[in-house]
């Protein structure tokens, strides 16, 4: 017999049934809780203007998660664009003739070499949470994704739409900068 | 064979991950026998990804909800539009 259980789509329980779920995804992406508080509000919005194209064969969960991952890459756009070429991105490498050799004033400076025994600090997780907070928000959203969330390269690429080369220059670069705000913050003798 | 410090240092950072290539990581170990400004990167990089994997022990513990007010003003800006 052919099944015939499709799913229903009930936008008076959306809060109470996903809102959180939505959230903490969002977070776990963005992590700046207006944005995410306003991504999942426009998600539910745009869930309604395209309901009637709702066909019942995902939940209503998974349904909602693929217009919200749209709007998660919408957010990543902007930031990449005008808001993200604006920003101050710092540069440790030359151009020209010595093009990829360090900055004289950028070369990193030895730390002191008992600086390991205090990882578990927890001053420390608030000087490392400053230093990602200070990166440009390009470089944070992926930075946090993969480090901090631990996603695989391949999904991150697939969610943003951007290439694994492009996703390890952004690695790159966001690991360069915390390696010297760190350094200023934390780890300078 | 021949890398800059800014393709080596984001060998070194795509390592950290156990991402790099085979081929990719025997380059980076003659750059860095050779440069001591890129050793200096690697070591210090090391120590950091212990710190960031911290950071992700602590983090991922960490269910984020939204508020009760903040549900309800949700909540009244979707009733209204249904």
């Amino acid at each position: 017999m052919p099944s015939t259980n499709k799913h229903i789509l009930s936008p008076n329980k959306w809060v109470e049934l996903h809102a959180d779920y939505l959230y903490n995804y969002t977070i776990g992406r963005v992590n700046n809780q207006d944005l995410a508080k306003d991504l999942v509000q426009d998600t539910f919005f745009a869930a309604l203007k395209a309901k009637d194209n709702f066909q019942g064969k995902a939940s209503e969960r998974t349904w909602l998660i693929s217009i919200l991952k749209r709007k998660i890459i919408d957010h990543y756009r902007k930031i990449n664009s005008a808001k993200g070429k604006a920003e101050v991105k710092m540069n440790f490498y030359m151009d020209g003739d010595r093009e990829g050799e360090w900055i004289e004033e950028r070369v990193p400076s030895s730390w002191d070499n008992e600086i390991e025994k205090d990882i578990n600090n927890t001053e420390l997780n608030d000087a490392l949470e400053k230093c990602i907070g200070a990166l440009p928000e390009k470089y944070e959203m992926v930075f946090r994704m993969k480090t901090i969330q631990q996603f695989e390269t391949e999904e991150i690429c697939k969610e943003l739409e951007i290439t694994s080369s492009n996703l390890w220059v952004i690695i790159h670069r966001a690991r360069t900068q915390l390696r010297k705000c760190m350094e200023e913050s934390w780890f300078k003798n | 064979m021949k890398l800059s410090c800014d393709e080596a240092t984001k060998i070194c950072d795509k390592n950290q991950y156990g991402e790099a290539s085979l081929w990719d990581k025997i380059k980076l170990s003659f750059h860095l026998f050779l440069c001591k400004k890129c050793g200096m990167y690697s070591k210090q990089n090391t120590i950091l990804t212990k710190c960031y994997n911290n950071h992700k022990d602590k983090e991922g513990r960490t269910e984020h909800c939204l508020s009760e007010i903040d549900k309800k003003h949700i909540e009244q800006e979707v009733k209204a539009r249904i």
